[in-house]
């Protein structure tokens, strides 16, 4: 298992590297420079030549990525092209509310859609199932923006029980503003999740290994959560890996609805300001993210059920 | 992005709509204390509070709290004094004798020539690309000197008599001399520094010697919230007092008095512009059949939702020096359909470049490109990127969306419409335009020198490559209990100006 892991490490140092190479070629092809984004509805040529070379825009692009590449090997993500000031600290400062808003999330979405999928598969075909399915397909087919904005305009404007966005509070000194953003955010991995963990646990009820079980006489609850369980939850871990990249990732319309300062703002700002070692430092962090989290959802999957894993 | 901007800001109208109407508090007298949060749209965490950086709606209010400018624009967009306390130019108009007020920064020390003269020469650093440079860059600052503390002489590359405009230019903010680390800035402001996180939040609180007498308010804190619906959320769930720049839909629909909308008329003009170097617009006629096309009232209507009102192919209504004589263009069909025929752009397709770079710009395209039709002219609207769109118009294309905010009709001309202009997106491009220019900015006496802007300004009328069709209003919506705010254009001394508002 351990080279296993060290072979994943591996490749994935390759993709991290892929990845910002991509991302830095994919925004060299983008109209305009930071110059141009920066001059705005001012855009005098003589006025962007100047902020170009103050910026150092005017030195061959290979050149740039090759410094920027040598910083990242010691560790150094380099400034913004913008304001000059570090880009760690624009991570920094975005990875806080994005790391409150994702881990919450996880630690209410893994309890709640295991219970949900497995109440449902333990109660298959009956009412509380076809409840249980009506509701998640049903909510799984509304964007999240959509149900953001319902969401608002009933329990924050309209009902005024929770403030309608996040503007200047402080996430974790003032909770009330993390329960509808959480509510959009978990609206549709639990419904996914919990899906996983029906089919997975109906599949496994009914599997040999746990008719053999039941015949040596296992307590039926033992059965249910120390043989079946886990099987069932094999698949929803791998659903659980990208639902966490998704969360990692900024959930840019949440942070932008609820007026959330995380990564996914970052990134949009970072965007459409050309400001490419900004850019290039999420991608980084992204790609780390991504890489890591899938490898951690395929060593737990070995753990739980190994013979899925070998596929993999 | 602006698909789903526009998505979001549908929806929040659709379910908002139907708020119940609480009874309504009305801002009384001034009262004193209190903190005010305004939302505002940002720039993320690139901001910075380096007031000569200043370039977004937020950071130009945030530098105008903590910072003082030499001169600021009035509400008829023409340069009164501020830090400045008087100027006088010599009979030349090449030298200006300007006299500070007495007054201090935030550190306490005084407001000297000798600051003044660093921040200019700051601003002018030949290495550094400030965007009050070129506005300024008619100072000889070599020849430029303090004549005792609160007096500096300016001398001037040519004669200037609108010199106090380059004074109030965007971003001309005076620091002390040897500033350069503004993590926690000091300016003579009426507010002074006290917190800031990166595209989040900046809180400042009240500077009870301003020289203008001390704020009303206790605290400001500057919030920032990109998306319109955001804001204005914020603001009806009482997590702010003021959100700025706010749609003409979210205006329409908060009539119940549970929040106040303010609007300062003129503030942005909407226009379409023809460059004249190329054709097909290098035609008088064909620009001249495009005036007579557009039927400004329906623009205003739809595209500014009726926040706005009609304008005549010139910028600046209500500004000083508009030509307010010009008769209004309007509507003539069959007219337009004649100088079509006569320019030989009959069947002509024409490309209109627009883009999401500003509010209603892409609207105004399809509009307009409707109104065109049947004229024997074809318009096909292109909608470019917006993040680089004002610098692609510049150079590409023949016909492109426009927009401008206040600015004094000197600084428009000499931005936009000299020969050697920086941004002269029209290519309007006349000898005698730049000569008739030189002689209003050497013109000392105001009636002769409105004159020669009347002049120019029908000459641009007849001829030029600018359809402005509209001035929107700016819309901004404070909790009902917020007095104070002003109507004055943006960008303009008394907007966003938090010094005067009060919660009552």
């Amino acid at each position: 298992m351990t080279r296993y892991a060290l072979r994943r490490l591996a490749i994935g140092l390759v993709q991290v590297l892929a990845v910002v190479t991509a991302v830095f070629l994919l925004v060299q092809a983008l109209p305009g420079d930071a110059a141009v984004a920066l001059a705005g509805d001012n855009p005098d040529p003589r006025r962007i030549e100047e902020i170009r070379s103050a910026m150092g825009l005017d030195r061959p692009a290979l050149e740039r990525f090759g410094a920027w590449l040598g910083g990242l090997v010691r560790g150094d993500l380099g400034v913004s092209l913008v304001s000059g000031r570090p880009v760690v600290e624009f991570l920094t400062d975005g990875l806080g509310p994005t790391l409150v808003l994702a881990v919450l999330a996880l630690v209410l979405l893994v309890p709640l859609s295991v219970l949900l999928g497995v109440v449902a598969a333990l109660r298959e075909g009956g009412v509380v199932d076809r409840v249980l399915t009506t509701v998640t397909v049903g909510l799984h087919s509304i964007p999240e923006f959509a149900l953001a904005v319902v969401l608002i305009a009933v329990f924050g404007v309209q009902l005024r029980w929770l403030p309608p966005t996040a503007v200047g509070a402080d996430l974790l000194a003032q909770p009330q503003v993390l329960v509808l953003p959480l509510v959009v955010l978990l609206a549709r991995p639990v419904c996914s999740v919990s899906r996983l963990v029906r089919a997975g646990m109906v599949e496994a009820l009914a599997s040999d290994h746990v008719r053999h079980a039941r015949r040596l006489g296992i307590s039926e609850r033992r059965v249910r959560f120390a043989h079946a369980l886990p099987n069932a939850v094999a698949p929803a871990v791998q659903q659980l890996a990208r639902t966490t990249d998704w969360l990692l990732g900024g959930v840019i319309v949440v942070e932008a609805v609820f007026v959330i300062p995380g990564l996914g703002t970052i990134l949009v700002d970072a965007v459409a300001g050309r400001d490419l070692p900004v850019v290039q430092g999420l991608a980084v962090v992204f790609a780390v993210t991504t890489v890591l989290v899938n490898l951690v959802a395929d060593l737990i999957g070995f753990r739980l059920a190994p013979r899925s894993a070998v596929v993999a | 992005m602006p698909t789903r901007r526009h998505f979001l800001g549908l929806l929040s109208l659709a379910a908002l709509s139907g708020c119940a109407a609480p009874t309504a508090q009305q801002a009384a007298a001034p009262k004193n204390g209190g903190r005010l949060r305004a939302a505002f749209a940002g720039g993320g965490a690139k901001e910075v509070l380096d007031p000569h950086l200043a370039n977004l709606f937020v950071e130009a209010a945030r530098s105008k709290a903590l910072f003082d400018k030499l001169a600021d624009l009035g509400a008829d967009v023409s340069a009164q004094p501020r830090l400045a306390e008087k100027w006088e130019p010599d009979a030349t108009l090449t030298k200006w004798r300007i006299t500070l007020r007495d007054t201090k920064f935030h550190n306490g020390q005084p407001v000297r020539a000798e600051d003044v003269l660093a921040s200019y020469a700051r601003i002018l650093d030949p290495n550094r690309a400030f965007r009050a440079k070129s506005s300024l860059s008619l100072i000889d600052l070599a020849a430029s000197r303090a004549v005792d503390a609160r007096t500096v002489e300016f001398a001037l590359k040519r004669p200037f008599i609108e010199f106090p405009n380059a004074l109030a230019a965007f971003g001309a903010y005076i620091v002390p001399a040897g500033a350069e680390d503004f993590a926690h800035p000091v300016g003579s402001g009426p507010f002074s520094f006290v917190s800031f996180e990166p595209g989040k939040s900046v809180l400042l609180k009240k500077n009870p010697d301003y020289w203008e007498g001390a704020p009303h308010l206790d605290e400001l804190e500057f919030v920032i919230a990109n998306e319109e619906s955001a804001r204005a959320n914020a603001l009806l769930g009482g997590q702010v007092q003021y959100a700025h720049d706010l749609t003409p839909t979210t205006a329409r629909s908060h009539t119940d008095g549970r929040i106040a909308i303010h609007r300062s008329p003129n503030s942005a003009v909407q226009a379409f512009a023809m460059k004249l170097d190329r054709p097909p617009f290098d035609n008088r006629d064909l620009r001249e059949a495009m005036f007579l096309l557009a039927d400004r009232q329906q623009l205003v209507e739809s595209v500014l939702a009726g926040s706005g009102q009609v304008a005549n192919d010139l910028f600046g209504k209500g500004y000083q020096y508009y030509a307010d004589d010009i008769p209004q263009r309007t509507r003539d069909l069959d007219k337009a359909k004649f100088l079509i025929r006569k320019a030989g752009a009959e069947g002509l397709t024409v490309k209109l470049d627009t883009s999401t770079a500003a509010a209603g710009m892409v609207e105004a395209a399809t509009v307009f490109a409707d109104q065109v039709k049947g004229s024997g002219l074809t318009i096909e609207v292109v909608t470019g990127n917006k993040d680089s769109y004002w610098s692609d118009t510049l150079k590409n294309g023949s016909l492109s969306s426009f927009r401008s905010g206040a600015m004094p009709i000197e600084t428009h001309i000499a931005q936009r419409l000299l020969t050697d202009s920086g941004t002269n997106v029209t290519k309007w491009a006349r000898p005698e335009f730049d000569e008739l220019y030189r002689k209003a900015v050497s013109t000392v006496d105001p009636a002769e020198r409105a004159g020669v802007y009347r002049e120019m300004q029908r000459s641009l009328h007849a001829e030029g490559g600018y359809l402005m069709w509209g001035f929107a209003d700016w819309i901004v919506g404070a909790a009902p209990n917020v007095g104070g705010i002003s109507t004055a254009p943006a960008n303009t001394l008394d907007w966003a100006r938090f010094d005067k508002v009060w919660l009552g």
